[in-house]
């Protein structure tokens, strides 16, 4: 029995006319990508057209830090910001390789000093304080740039009194930065508290992977908490729980789909819709 | 509290042999009329300058192991020693009863304050009963409900850290571990009470600091606090645990190491050898300290306590600015 002749659409609003963001620019290495889930192989470029998502059976691939942002925010609206920001090493710390080292050689790698992109922009028109994980910069692991850079874009949004997302994808906290990393988590909640007095919504994005000291810190205290599909999202790492109880996990343990029943998020939203319902969330509660 | 210790670590051990002598002399010179006093004083002087070389030089593995001493002082033991009135208050009213953390009302010299801590077992039984120490959801939100208890009443809260970190099981996922953690960074660092947290042996990740959130930190002297565990650490590392000893070194997570970081406020001194060689005078020097460390914070305003505590995490993190 319908209540309503026309059935009332719980879809969002188009954000623009462009609904899933801005052309994604034409880049890649070779011609072809074949994806990891279902093996098919598709034209790189169409493979990036489509945000790094695969055309047969939508399986969601990384996607690197800068165009996260690009296919969230306004065309030409990024601003970065903190780029000042460089890593140090305060513990002297040496496994196989200085930790200093190791920093210079991701920098040459990635041209990225640490795991974070901070910044302000636009979503359909509306200015938001940004920042993204960037995991192809070591594992998108927490030390105290990345810990400041989350905590300014909390931080902005507080003093400019608008909307604050951040997407997290990361195995946690940066081992190599001792204590000064598990202080981050103290510092970021501490930053998200007293933004909660300007009342504008925080939005918490979870990307494959969202686990260790960012999942127990800022990115499980989101007003609203959204999921990609399919990403492994939890405090302990599946290899560390299968240690402790000696038991393979059953499929599926710790994904987003998994947490959604359980009532820990909010919603899981596919890599192309996720520019709307974002514009969407920050319209009914900004 | 345990005096005689049966339990030694392989440093230790040069002392223990060297104690059972002087303990066998003194049984003997009870009878047959033999004095044994001149060199029992010779050895108790020697134990003595034992001690003092052996701690003065400790690496940081040999204080992860005094840390995890299973003779150590547990956050009950202090409670029973620095607390009268005390009131154990159990239960998230969620889920179920976690007895990782203990929780509950007490007096401190005579002030009522509200006190959280993490609790290791001795024994199977009990550590089974314990969860060796690593609370799962309902423990942390069992804090927290006792967090917002201490704002609430305006009572001061004072958290005792000691865990190998957050139970990292199927159920405990299930429930949320790390939001239960994550609010608890919130809430503790919204409190508009004096709050102070001690770590009093092990300090491990995000489990220990969802009680650590607080206007001052203090540590035991042989305690840790850390990011990762030396094993897991180097499991991580070098894919072999073993090697935790050069972790350990890396990780820099000693009392010294964080006060040197001025990520601690205070360290408090234990007894020679280890809390667990005089928990009593441990005891005592911990309460001088949480007196200490309280009437400073009694001077400042709820406001002043939030901002001051807002201030102090905000400030943590080291990196260097280009231009
Ligand atoms: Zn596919």
């Amino acid at each position: 029995m319908a209540w309503f002749s026309k059935r009332q659409t719980m879809k969002a609003q188009p954000a623009s006319d462009k609904p899933t963001g801005p052309v994604p620019a034409k880049k890649g290495e070779g011609l072809w990508t074949r994806c990891a889930s279902c093996n098919a192989v598709v034209y790189t470029q169409e493979w990036e057209g489509n945000w790094n998502v695969c055309p047969g059976c939508g399986h969601h691939d990384a996607l690197p830090a800068i165009r996260r942002l690009e296919m969230t925010l306004d065309p030409d609206s990024f601003e970065e910001l903190d780029t000042e920001l460089i890593p140090e090493d305060p513990l002297g710390f040496v496994d196989n390789k200085k930790y200093k080292d190791r920093l210079k050689s991701t920098y040459k790698a990635t041209g990225m000093r640490d795991a974070f992109i901070s910044g302000v922009g636009t979503i359909t028109g509306q200015p938001v304080s940004i920042g993204t994980f960037a995991f192809e910069f070591m594992g998108g692991s927490m030390g105290s740039v990345v810990g400041e850079k989350v905590a300014r874009v909390i931080d902005r949004a507080y003093e400019r009194r608008i909307p604050c997302i951040v997407f997290s994808s990361t195995g946690g906290a940066r081992m190599q930065e001792g204590i000064f990393s598990l202080m981050q988590m103290a510092k970021t909640s501490a930053a998200l508290n007293r933004f909660r007095q300007v009342r504008k919504p925080y939005v918490s994005v979870m990307l494959h992977p969202t686990t260790g000291g960012v999942a127990a810190s800022f990115a499980w205290l989101g007003d609203v908490i959204l999921a990609e599909p399919k990403a492994l999202i939890g405090f302990a790492g599946p290899r560390v729980i299968e240690q402790t109880i000696r038991e393979k996990l059953p499929a599926g343990f710790q994904r987003s789909e998994f947490l959604l029943e359980r009532g820990m998020i909010d919603a899981i939203v596919p890599r192309l819709q996720m520019r709307e319902r974002l514009a969407q969330v920050i319209s009914l509660l900004g | 509290m345990a005096t005689r210790v049966p339990y030694t670590t392989e440093f230790e051990k040069p002392l223990a042999t060297l104690e059972s002598k002087i303990e066998e002399l003194k049984q003997l010179s009870g009878g047959a009329g033999v004095d044994f006093s001149d060199e029992i004083v010779k050895l108790e002087r020697k134990a003595k300058k034992l001690q003092v070389e052996i701690f003065r030089d400790l690496s940081r593995w040999q204080v992860v192991q005094l840390a995890r001493h299973p003779q150590r002082p547990y956050t009950l033991d202090y409670i029973q020693a620095l607390f009268t009135d005390w009131m154990e208050l159990e239960g998230d009213r969620r889920f179920s009863a976690d007895h990782a953390i203990v929780a509950g009302l007490a007096r401190f010299e005579g002030e009522p304050v509200v006190i959280v801590g993490e609790q290791k077992g001795r024994g199977t039984k009990e550590n089974m009963l314990r969860n060796f120490g690593m609370p799962r959801p309902e423990g942390y939100r069992k804090a927290r409900r006792l967090y917002d208890m201490a704002d609430r009443f305006r009572r001061p809260l004072i958290t005792f850290i000691d865990t190998p970190g957050a139970y990292p099981g199927i159920g405990a996922e299930e429930r949320g571990q790390a939001e239960a953690i994550a609010v608890n960074l919130e809430v503790m660092s919204s409190l508009g009470v004096p709050s102070i947290s001690i770590v009093i042996g092990e300090g491990g990740s995000g489990g220990a600091l969802a009680l650590g959130v607080t206007n001052k930190i203090m540590m035991l002297e042989y305690s840790t606090y850390s990011v990762i565990s030396p094993e897991s650490c180097s499991s991580i590392l070098y894919r072999d645990a073993s090697k935790a000893q050069k972790s350990a070194e890396n990780l820099k997570l000693t009392a010294r190491d964080l006060a040197g970081f001025g990520i601690v406020d205070e360290v408090v001194k234990e007894s020679p050898g280890g809390a667990h060689r005089d928990p009593h005078l441990t005891a005592e020097n911990l309460g001088g300290a949480i007196r200490r460390q309280l009437a400073d914070l009694r001077q400042l305003t709820p406001e002043q306590l939030v901002r001051q505590r807002y201030q102090k995490f905000r400030a943590m993190g080291v990196f260097t600015t280009e231009e």
